[in-house]
């Protein structure tokens, strides 16, 4: 008779351990105490998370002013990078454009966004062309370019692709169109269509910005 | 973004209009074979020397659109543009089906390139763009159409996809 109240109170002392474990769990494995012990949170995305790829290598463009770029020099901010050539008349663009609307959806945080254009035909796409034709999107977006043997390094870096074609008389440049979300530590994390929508550059930009 | 698009393309008819293609009292054989809506062509910086002309193509019989060309370019073709793998791939064309009273869309698979620009290209600036149609009985229709020309930043009604909403995740 006296066993009872005894065992109820054991149940009672289980439930509010596993309660506790839960509550405990939970905390690590959302929100921001699992900064508490240095563990990046898994943050999704709306584009392709290559976070896990960890590209090595390096590579150096110039500006159209000629300093020596690479992607160190935008620690601190994500940078938006897209490839492309001021001959193209859609695509490069439309990611210019939408690389401004993003930049503009993130308000406050706008200032630690750095769009960056890389040229994969600097034999048209001169600095002096550069240099009227990337600001024209947004006066803060850097234009890069370099010679053939950096313009390929960079293409290998993000393991993009470029042809330029002789097609009926006209130079035609095949490119890839993506764009490449690079963190704050100059780490490429996010690959998206070149059809992603400003906001949803922005969601990831936002997400890079708030959990590294 | 729509009302100005919208307004473009007014403009644009209105273009049309005025320079004789839909001139009041005309009898119907004259009225334009095709229609162009929501005409825009894209800005430039000074240096650049290519450029796009945007556009939807209504025809009133089973036509194809040729060619084209206009007095700011050395030459215009009509471009397809195709992305595969994320790469991007623009070819010439030859001809583009305008079947009959169907809308085709020349904002981004399809669009109007401009080579060898004789000049820069400001907003604000008319375009004017020849078509050349070709219809089914194998005669061919010079369309006269003018575009205003939209900032380089401009996205087209295909891209105006500010809405997380309006785009499919991928």
């Amino acid at each position: 008779m006296d066993e009872a109240p005894s065992r109820s109170s054991l149940t009672w002392k289980l439930a509010l351990a596993i309660a506790a474990v839960a509550l405990v769990s939970a905390l690590l494995l959302t929100g921001r105490p699992a900064h508490w012990f240095g563990k990046p949170e898994p943050v999704a995305f709306h584009g392709r998370d290559i976070s896990a790829e960890h590209w090595t290598g390096a590579f150096s463009l110039v500006d159209s002013d000629g300093k020596p770029r690479s992607l160190a020099d935008f620690r601190g901010k994500v940078v938006l990078l897209s490839f492309g050539y001021t001959h193209c008349p859609d695509v490069c663009p439309t990611t210019l454009a939408k690389f401004a609307q993003a930049r503009h959806l993130l308000g406050v945080d706008a200032d630690r966004v750095q769009g960056v254009f890389v040229s994969i035909d600097p034999e048209r796409d001169t600095a002096e062309l550069l240099r009227a034709y990337v600001p024209a999107f947004d006066p803060t977006f850097i234009g890069l370019r370099g010679s053939e043997a950096q313009t390929d390094a960079a293409t290998k870096y993000f393991h993009a692709n470029y042809q330029i074609v002789q097609y009926q008389g006209n130079t035609l440049v095949d490119h890839t169109a993506a764009t490449y979300i690079i963190d704050t530590q100059g780490q490429p994390r996010v690959i998206t269509p070149y059809d992603q929508s400003a906001q949803f550059l922005a969601d990831d930009i936002l997400a890079l910005l708030k959990n590294g | 973004m729509r009302c100005a698009v919208a307004s473009l393309g007014l403009l644009a008819a209105g273009v049309l209009a005025a320079s004789g293609a839909f001139a009041a009292g005309t009898p119907a054989p004259a009225a334009a074979i095709v229609v162009a809506e929501d005409a825009w062509v894209r800005g430039t910086v000074e240096g650049q020397t290519g450029s796009g002309a945007y556009m939807h193509l209504t025809s009133s019989e089973d036509a194809q659109l040729v060619g084209a060309s206009s007095p700011v370019a050395e030459h215009v073709e009509i471009h397809e543009m195709r992305t595969v793998d994320n790469m991007m791939h623009m070819r010439r064309i030859d001809r583009l089906a305008l079947p009959a009273h169907v809308t085709v869309a020349l904002d981004h698979e399809y669009h109007v390139m401009f080579i060898g620009l004789k000049h820069q290209l400001l907003p604000q600036q008319m375009v004017p763009i020849t078509l050349d149609i070709l219809d089914a009985a194998g005669k061919r229709h010079a369309v006269r159409i003018e575009a205003p020309v939209r900032p380089l930043a401009s996205s087209g009604p295909a891209h105006d996809t500010g809405s997380s909403k309006a785009t499919p995740h991928g």
